[in-house]
């Protein structure tokens, strides 16, 4: 489907997003996948908000917001509308992590339990960032938000990111996947194969956030990438409850990724923070544990 | 022909034959046995529609506003607690315009916990931007939906709607109801044809953010809809009039009012009590008549002042309260008959499920033409 669509931006240029806005990328690429046999359901956001201020709209396909927390619900609306009426459209929700990890469980839980036909995408840019950078269950330890500040008794956010994709292979999803803007064509394969497998699906896509996390607006693919390379962000795909295909890295250690953003500065600057980053560390050990990504000496040499 | 049957399975079976495309609803009491009842209409393929059993209300009218986006006429019921949940969606969907009718069967808020009628519930959404309606009897009640479907659906209105009946009161109790036929209905309610929809062949943008620019136009033009929709309810109910026999036409219904110096106004199943109420104390040779609100929103206030032009005594039973500034509907019918020179008085009256009998009816009139008003009526002062 991405074939017969290249060289058609359905995602229109001129939105209100930041220069070097990875949720901006992420929607693109999104459009590029599923091409115009879609419908959109948004959760309120940063991506709601800038990329249809009336009355301008981004979205070349049917598209529609409610509310934050009920984009779950309301695509279920519109899966058992489009059965009764016996229509093709896929329907995909659009999510930030605030509106996915947070307010709108309760929503995705019962999509999800219900299995309806749909594909849940999770921009995870790691807080609340149309109001101005607070704490979501997204957002990683060590990191400093507004709600979450560091501070002369504090290292920033001292809770770990939610494990949603397990939460909603948990559910019975068929599929559940994590990607990157970073890696756009394994995007675009992995919405692909979520809008054609029936039943709910869900993908998290790892979408730097330039404002949020303080790093120059060139860097939001290089910063995606350090992600991965460091395993604080792992890409895998999870079929039936099974996880597969995790992508294979040689790793780089995490204080590469955290010294170039500002919401980690304090880990290092006026003190360095051994212990916090110790931690760190240790999160991305334990993702490289759990998904074996790391291309052993012998691999590497092969 | 008239059928014995529980208000509840009457609602259900004149929301089967409206044809809705999509149910979605969550079970509370006391709604629960509508929602049953259409659950095992599908199950027996009765009723052709998709019935989501949502995990909450909240996520009932999501689901609902999303299917009336994608082209679907849509159906959910609830009350209290469940329409409390939902009031986020409450003023979304009517700010979207989606043309849901949703069944209230009235019930009291907590805390405390009460499952019992009161109107408190639908009356709290007042100024979300859904059309109510408030049926007196089951008859009343089943009629009221198939209105509430036109009047919504009709594109220079495309707005929400409540068709409230008292919890308990109605939905729970047996009485004859007509039911008119599936082709009967059909030739009344043609089959829904969206204004817009979601729709990959017209791709659209539905639920946009407004800035300071565009907001205040988009707020006029939902009351504006409001306003009309008092002419497509006339014109709905009289239609309805035509072909059944029952007239609906009218926003508000005086009883025994012609020479009527004293006027009962109320909302509801309260209204039969009165009625039997004022016969009593018509034959007494009192001169109390009843104006009976059928639609409160859009709110009748010419509809109220004409009607009660010539009375002297106005007493308003509220089956609920504006916690700190008296009954709702007492202090709507207040500023519509400003400067009339009625006396308008108010009474708070039977929330929770207290019950009314025709001797606490006779109790305000009393009460009213002495001048004392704007109070509880019936407080057990010794639990006080």
């Amino acid at each position: 489907m991405a074939g017969t669509e290249q060289g058609c931006e359905l995602f229109s240029a001129g939105h209100r997003a930041c220069g070097g806005c990875g949720p901006a990328l992420a929607a693109r690429l999104l459009l590029k996948a599923t091409g115009k046999n879609v419908i959109i359901a948004a959760s309120t956001g940063c991506m709601e908000v800038f990329s249809t201020p009336y009355p301008e709209t981004a979205w070349g396909v049917p598209w529609i917001h409610s509310l934050f927390e009920n984009v779950a619900a309301v695509a279920s609306g519109i899966e058992a509308s489009l059965k009764r009426q016996g229509r093709s459209e896929k329907v995909v929700c659009v999510a930030g992590d605030g509106a996915t990890f947070d307010i709108g469980v309760l929503c995705i839980s019962g999509a999800f339990e219900r299995g309806h036909d749909i594909t849940y995408i999770c921009y995870d840019n790691e807080a609340y960032m149309n109001t101005g950078i607070q704490r979501s269950g997204a957002t990683p330890y060590g990191a400093s938000t507004t709600t979450s500040p560091a501070g002369k008794c504090s290292a920033g956010n001292l809770l770990p990111k939610k494990d949603m994709p397990g939460i909603l292979a948990a559910h019975g999803a068929p599929y559940v996947a994590t990607a990157s803007i970073a890696y756009p064509n394994d995007f675009i394969k992995k919405v692909e194969r979520a809008i054609n497998t029936p039943g709910p699906c869900y993908i998290q896509v790892h979408t730097p956030c330039c404002t949020g996390w303080g790093f120059e607006s060139g860097e939001t693919l290089a910063m995606a990438k350090l992600a991965i390379e460091t395993g604080l962000w792992v890409n895998y795909e999870m079929v039936d409850g099974r996880v597969e295909k995790a992508k294979k890295v040689r790793r780089k250690p995490v204080e590469e990724y955290l010294a170039k953003q500002k919401r980690f500065r304090h880990l290092f600057k006026p003190a360095r923070q051994d212990d916090v980053i110790a931690h760190i560390q240790a999160v991305a050990d334990a993702n490289a544990e759990r998904f074996g990504i790391d291309i052993k000496a012998k691999e590497s040499s092969e | 022909m008239l059928e014995f049957m529980e208000g509840s399975h009457a609602v259900a079976e004149i929301v089967k034959r409206c044809r809705p495309q999509v149910i979605a609803a969550y079970p509370i009491t006391p709604q629960t046995h509508i929602v049953e009842d259409l659950a095992q209409m599908v199950a027996n393929c009765e009723l052709d529609a998709e019935y989501i059993t949502v995990e909450s209300e909240f996520s009932a009218l999501s689901a609902c506003l999303g299917a009336s986006a994608a082209g679907s006429r849509v159906y959910s019921a609830t009350t209290s607690q469940g329409l409390a949940l939902m009031f986020e969606v409450c003023f979304n969907v009517a700010g979207m315009r989606q043309p849901i009718v949703m069944t209230i069967a009235n019930r009291s808020l907590g805390a405390p916990l009460s499952i019992w009628n009161d109107q408190q519930d639908s009356i709290s959404l007042r100024d979300s931007g859904w059309l109510q309606f408030y049926a007196e009897d089951n008859q009343e009640a089943a009629d009221l939906h198939m209105i509430a479907y036109k009047v919504c659906e009709d594109h220079d209105i495309l707005l929400p709607a409540f068709v409230c009946f008292d919890g308990f009161i109605l939905s729970h109790t047996y009485e004859p109801v007509a039911l008119p036929t599936q082709e009967e209905v059909d030739g009344y309610l043609p089959a829904f044809t969206p204004y817009q929809r979601l729709d990959a062949e017209n791709p659209l943008s539905f639920g946009m953010y407004a800035t300071p620019e565009y907001y205040m136009e988009f707020r006029y033009e939902i009351d504006r809809a409001l306003q009309r929709a008092r002419q497509s309810f006339i014109k709905a109910g009289r239609e309805f009039g035509e072909q059944f026999g029952r007239d609906y036409s009218a926003l508000v219904e005086g009883y025994r009012l012609e020479d009527a110096d004293t006027a009962l106004v109320a909302m509801g199943s309260i209204c039969g009590t009165a009625k039997d109420a004022i016969d009593e104390m018509r034959d007494a040779g009192r001169k109390v008549g009843l104006l009976k609100i059928r639609t409160y929103r859009p709110f009748p206030a010419q509809e109220i002042a004409d009607a009660l032009k010539g009375v002297s005594t106005v007493a308003v039973l509220d089956k609920n309260i504006s916690l700190g500034n008296g009954g709702a509907v007492g202090t709507e019918v207040k500023s519509a008959l400003y400067g009339s020179g009625a006396a308008v008085y108010d009474y708070i009256i039977a929330l929770g499920g207290r019950d009314v009998r025709k001797r606490d009816i006779a109790a305000v009139v009393d009460l009213a033409e002495k001048g004392k008003g704007d109070m509880f009526y019936g407080l057990r002062t010794e639990v006080l």
